[in-house]
């Protein structure tokens, strides 16, 4: 390579530059937040305090992380038994098509996350389709209210975040080595135990990396909640939401955003050591 | 024959039913935006009447211009950043782990945080907040995307004709416009559009960063606030062509992506 050592530098600069001034100043700025107080008319006093971390342990609050905590880790589960299974597929079709597969897998994760919502808002609604349907099959009582309850809450996460789980599970199942199922097929083992025993346990990355992603975004969502639970649940991220933009209780609000992101970092280095594992023992079991 | 055939029925099922999951809601959205009654509870012909509809609202028109115009100053900046980025990053001897993680950080850190990171330190600033705000939010998810589609390729760009360039006389600056950038400008236009697709589809970081009044509201946050209170007719026609241009882009940016791979 004739370039020569700065210029790597120079290049990087001011990508660089855009990302530590408008993320990092500002992820930094907002977390200093936390530790003051909360100014008589909203605002800041800068008088030192913990007490806003305290308040995110308050019962009150805490059952609010818990709970959607919960919401998260049930569409979580969903997402992964939904998307390996059609993953698996994927990586079963014809080589040609699989990458038309995956593309038309992960399309509607691009487009317009409020209008993939919306469209749950059409199908649950009262007079929705689904009631109609329901009515046309001969239903006859009241009209069942699927929208604003929490099994809608978690459809519309799990839908929403689909797409992606399907694209991290693939992407482990396509780099596995088909002999290492023949071999244990061969050694007699059976389909179920060949998957239990050696697929899933090399494909595990690709689900925790797909779940780590679902329940991190699950947990700090606010538009799902707000549209499909009809404001009736709260979770982490409404009431970030509302410390900022109704409460104006900035530094509450920059607490619980430092505990989302501690949350997400815990998750995401359990997740870099889950494949680390996985990497190391399939060294482990190459060099034997 | 009949072996081969009962193990493929299971993944074609799977496959059918989570497509199904996937493209049902969408295509019903679709086919009631065509729906003349404008109800979900029956269908009473075909009409494009509610496309008509959203010419004459200024609002939404508004909006759209705004999305626009954020759209196309972020994904220009970006391309720009993102790319050189990509080059920097790709070309250094040594790979550094603090700048993988800079470069990783806008793709997972949740919106909600980045949201009011930048909703404090603009108002810190004491800075006006309208769609310049929403421009310089967008370009640091944006930019990330950028660098990690340019990235992909550069890991199979071969070096050596950068060399061959250069000893056959070209200048750095000759050698980049005529060798590295004719080869690197398909992911760069694949970049730039999942950029323009993303900035056009974001809507909670443009909710915080948009400042106060109607000026400088934006597509997703018109959209939002229609829907918030249940099912017009205008914004299924909306929602349709906004799923239409990202789709489009979408398949465009795939299609170049995979062109490259072919040699």
């Amino acid at each position: 390579m004739s370039f020569n050592a700065t210029r790597p530098t120079l290049l990087a600069a001011p990508g660089v530059a855009w990302l530590v001034a408008f993320m990092v100043v500002p992820c930094l700025l907002v977390l200093s937040y936390a530790f003051f107080e909360r100014g008589v008319w909203g605002g800041v006093e800068y008088t030192f305090t913990l007490e806003n971390f305290a308040r995110v342990a308050d019962p009150l609050y805490a059952k609010i992380f818990l709970n959607s905590a919960r919401i998260a880790l049930t569409a979580t589960v969903a997402a992964i038994l939904i998307a390996y299974p059609a993953a698996y597929a994927i990586s079963r079709a014809p080589r040609m098509s699989q990458p038309i597969l995956l593309f038309f897998a992960v399309l509607p994760f691009w487009s317009n996350y409020l209008i993939r919502t919306y469209a749950w808002i059409v199908l649950l609604n009262r007079e929705g389709l689904t009631n109609n349907l329901l009515r046309s099959l001969g239903y006859t009582g009241e009209p069942l209210s699927m929208l604003y309850t929490e099994s809608a809450v978690i459809t519309g996460l799990v839908y929403n975040y689909l797409p992606f789980v399907i694209l991290a599970i693939y992407s482990t199942l396509s780099r596995l080595n088909p002999e290492l199922m023949e071999a244990s097929r061969d050694l007699g083992a059976g389909p179920v135990r060949t998957f239990l025993r050696v697929t899933l346990p090399l494909t595990l990355p690709g689900v925790a990396a797909g779940g780590v992603f679902v329940f991190v975004l699950s947990i700090g969502n606010f538009v799902t909640p707000a549209l499909l639970g009809g404001g009736r649940f709260q979770m982490v991220g409404n009431l970030v939401y509302d410390q900022f933009l109704t409460a104006n209780d900035w530094p509450f609000g920059a607490a619980l955003g430092a505990a989302l992101i501690l949350t997400m970092i815990v998750l995401l280095l359990l997740q870099a050591r889950a494949t680390a594992h996985a990497s190391g023992e399939r060294k482990g079991e190459a060099a034997q | 024959m009949n072996a081969t055939l009962s193990s493929k029925l299971p993944g074609r099922i799977v496959l059918l039913l989570v497509f199904g999951f996937l493209y049902l809601p969408i295509a019903v959205l679709v086919l009631l935006s065509f729906n003349d009654s404008g109800l979900p509870t029956s269908w009473s012909g075909f009409s494009t009447r509610w496309y008509g509809a959203l010419l004459s609202n200024t609002d939404i028109l508004r909006a759209a211009g705004n999305t626009f115009i954020v759209a196309v100053f972020a994904t220009v900046i970006s391309t720009v950043l993102g790319t050189l980025l990509a080059l920097g990053m790709e070309t250094r001897r040594r790979k550094s782990s603090g700048l993988e993680a800079l470069a990783f950080a806008p793709m997972v850190i949740p919106d909600i945080v980045l949201a009011v990171a930048l909703l404090t330190f603009f108002s810190r600033l004491g800075l006006t907040m309208g769609l310049h705000t929403i421009v310089i939010s967008h370009v640091i998810f944006d930019l990330a995307f950028v660098c990690s589609v340019v990235r992909a390729r550069l890991k199979h760009f071969d070096f050596s004709i950068v060399e061959a360039s250069r000893d056959l006389g070209a200048s750095g600056w000759t050698t980049f416009w005529r060798v590295t950038f004719p080869v690197l400008l398909p992911s760069i236009v694949a970049g730039a559009l999942l950029a323009f697709t993303l900035s056009v589809d974001e809507f909670i970081i443009a909710f915080f960063t948009a400042g106060a009044g109607r000026s400088s509201i934006t597509l997703p946050m018109q959209i939002y606030s229609m829907i918030r209170f249940g099912i017009t007719p205008e914004v299924n026609a909306l929602a349709t062509i906004v799923m239409g241009v990202s789709a489009t882009a979408l398949l465009i940016s795939q299609w170049l992506n995979r062109q490259q791979q072919v040699p």
